[in-house]
């Protein structure tokens, strides 16, 4: 049985928001989509309640999408179902620490 | 009338949903004889800022006219002013622009009474009477039409732009087809999503309004990102990050779902009232609560519905804040914050619609005198004006 469930807010989306406590590495939770679409996955580390997970592999400088729109840039490859926040997805605005480069 | 409210109506017209008398301290330096005068007052409220003196002459307009919309809203029935006597604002400005609303306004100089006991003594006497005179009027019912309604959200997670955001965006989209004004802001947490934005502009995205959101969120991410720091710690807040949310981008889309789906008629400046204005409106405002909440009730807003994740207890004086909690495990733990709990949203027992409805039957309560938790605990003693120039 399985009651931890992902929501996919956008059918473009490639990460999930995992409304559940207590998901652990290994554990299979239930992707939803707004049109009721479900597919099960394995999550790939530990994700607090509120957290996302990919929902389809990711490359390293690929878009990361959320309300159909993209929330920043993977700044290493993400595998299907890992745990993706700040270690693995960059902000490409508010970029203060990049304004030289952008000279 | 439809959906109708009790109110009181102003002499300029304007129906307010509160009859306080308005403590307004012209300068930081004038806070103490302001406080001393709300804590023996029953009816007063203080506008207890940190604005000024020693500002450039840009800033020293923009907290006189903040202080003027401020006793002009329609929550104020009365004002006292405190001044010092050398303040950089303008305080004659700030009683006759008062005065000329049709209110009752008094005003004190603390170095020409001789002092703080003095200036007390006398705040207390003007604040008295101005506190009985204002006591006798009575509620009238007011169409909805006549609602402000300021949106904010604060403290968020990533249930926000799920949950208690979508509830904030139901109520805007129905107050705004009722005929009522809807004001929104925190242009920081417009970055990433200014584009949805501008297209929903009268005009379109390409018009005076669209281009002018691109502006002021241009400016604000300037403005941040001249420090040569990655914004991310600062916005999104390390309790955003501890939610969920990764990034600015992610917490401005779930932040503007709470401006429903209507068109947006223009932009006011953070020191613009809206007094005559209908439909949906944004004003160029940070994020941070003490400076958004105050640049709201300057508005001319009546009431602020406030979503929040985390859990954002904080309020105003003068303007009635209804918390939305998206969060269910939030709302458990501070239910005597939260006045409603669209955490159910995200546990799948109700639909958006359902709590939207709960919302707009609490809002006309609270138009109509009922105090929200915030309001009944007086969480509200920290606000502040934004300023663009450095303290000199």
């Amino acid at each position: 049985m399985n009651s931890s469930i992902a929501l996919k807010v956008d059918e473009a989306d490639n990460v999930a928001t995992l409304f559940a406590d207590g998901v652990r590495d290994g554990m299979r939770v239930e992707i939803r989509d707004k049109a009721g679409k479900s597919e099960c996955v394995t999550v790939l580390g530990d994700v607090p309640f509120g957290h996302k997970i990919a929902t389809a592999p990711i490359k390293k400088g690929e878009h990361i999408l959320k309300y159909g729109e993209s929330i920043g840039a993977a700044s290493r490859d993400i595998r299907k179902g890992e745990y993706v926040h700040v270690h693995n997805l960059e902000a490409l605005r508010g970029r203060g620490d990049l304004m030289e480069a952008e000279k | 009338m439809k959906h109708s409210f009790l109110g009181y109506r102003r002499p300029d017209g304007s129906i307010g949903a509160r009859n306080l008398v308005a403590v307004i301290p012209s300068v930081i330096c004038a806070n103490d004889v302001a406080q001393a005068i709300c804590r023996q007052v029953q009816g007063t409220v203080g506008y207890f800022h940190h604005q000024g003196c020693c500002q450039l002459p840009l800033d020293l307009k923009r907290v006189t006219d903040v202080l003027i919309n401020l006793g002009k809203s329609p929550n104020i029935g009365a004002v006292l002013i405190v001044s010092l006597g050398c303040e950089g604002t303008d305080h004659a400005r700030l009683f006759a622009e008062i005065q000329a609303s049709g209110k009752p306004v008094e005003i004190i100089h603390i170095q020409e009474l001789g002092g703080t006991s003095r200036a007390i003594q006398a705040g207390i006497d003007a604040a008295q009477r101005l506190v009985i005179q204002i006591s006798a009027l009575q509620r009238e019912p007011a169409d909805i039409s006549e609602a402000v309604m300021a949106i904010k959200c604060g403290a968020s997670d990533t249930t926000s732009g799920m949950a208690s955001n979508c509830v904030i965006g139901y109520v805007a989209d129905k107050l705004v087809d009722l005929g009522a004004t809807v004001i929104f802001g925190e242009t920081t947490e417009f970055i990433g999503g200014e584009h949805i934005l501008a297209r929903r502009a009268v005009g379109g995205e390409d018009g005076p309004v669209g281009r002018r959101i691109h502006e002021i969120v241009d400016q604000m991410e300037r403005r941040a990102k001249l420090i040569g720091e990655d914004m991310r710690g600062g916005q999104p807040t390390p309790g955003n990050i501890a939610g969920g949310l990764s990034s600015i981008e992610e917490k401005s889309l779930g932040a503007i779902v709470k401006s429903g789906h209507r068109p947006i008629q223009g932009v006011l400046e953070y020191t613009e009232s809206a007094a005559g204005k209908k439909g949906l409106w944004i004003k160029d405002t940070p994020g941070r609560e003490p400076e958004i909440l105050t640049g709201m009730a300057a508005t001319g807003a009546q009431f602020m519905l406030f979503s929040t994740g985390r859990g954002a207890p904080q309020g105003f004086p003068s303007m009635p804040v209804i918390k939305i909690c998206g969060n269910p495990t939030t709302y458990a733990r501070m239910e005597h914050d939260m006045d409603l709990n669209a955490g159910r949203i995200i546990t799948g027992e109700r639909a958006i619609e359902e709590v939207g409805e709960e919302a707009f039957a609490l809002l006309l309560q609270v138009l109509s005198g009922r105090m929200t938790k915030n309001e009944a605990l007086a969480y509200f003693g920290s606000i502040d004006i934004f300023c663009l120039g450095p303290v000199i």
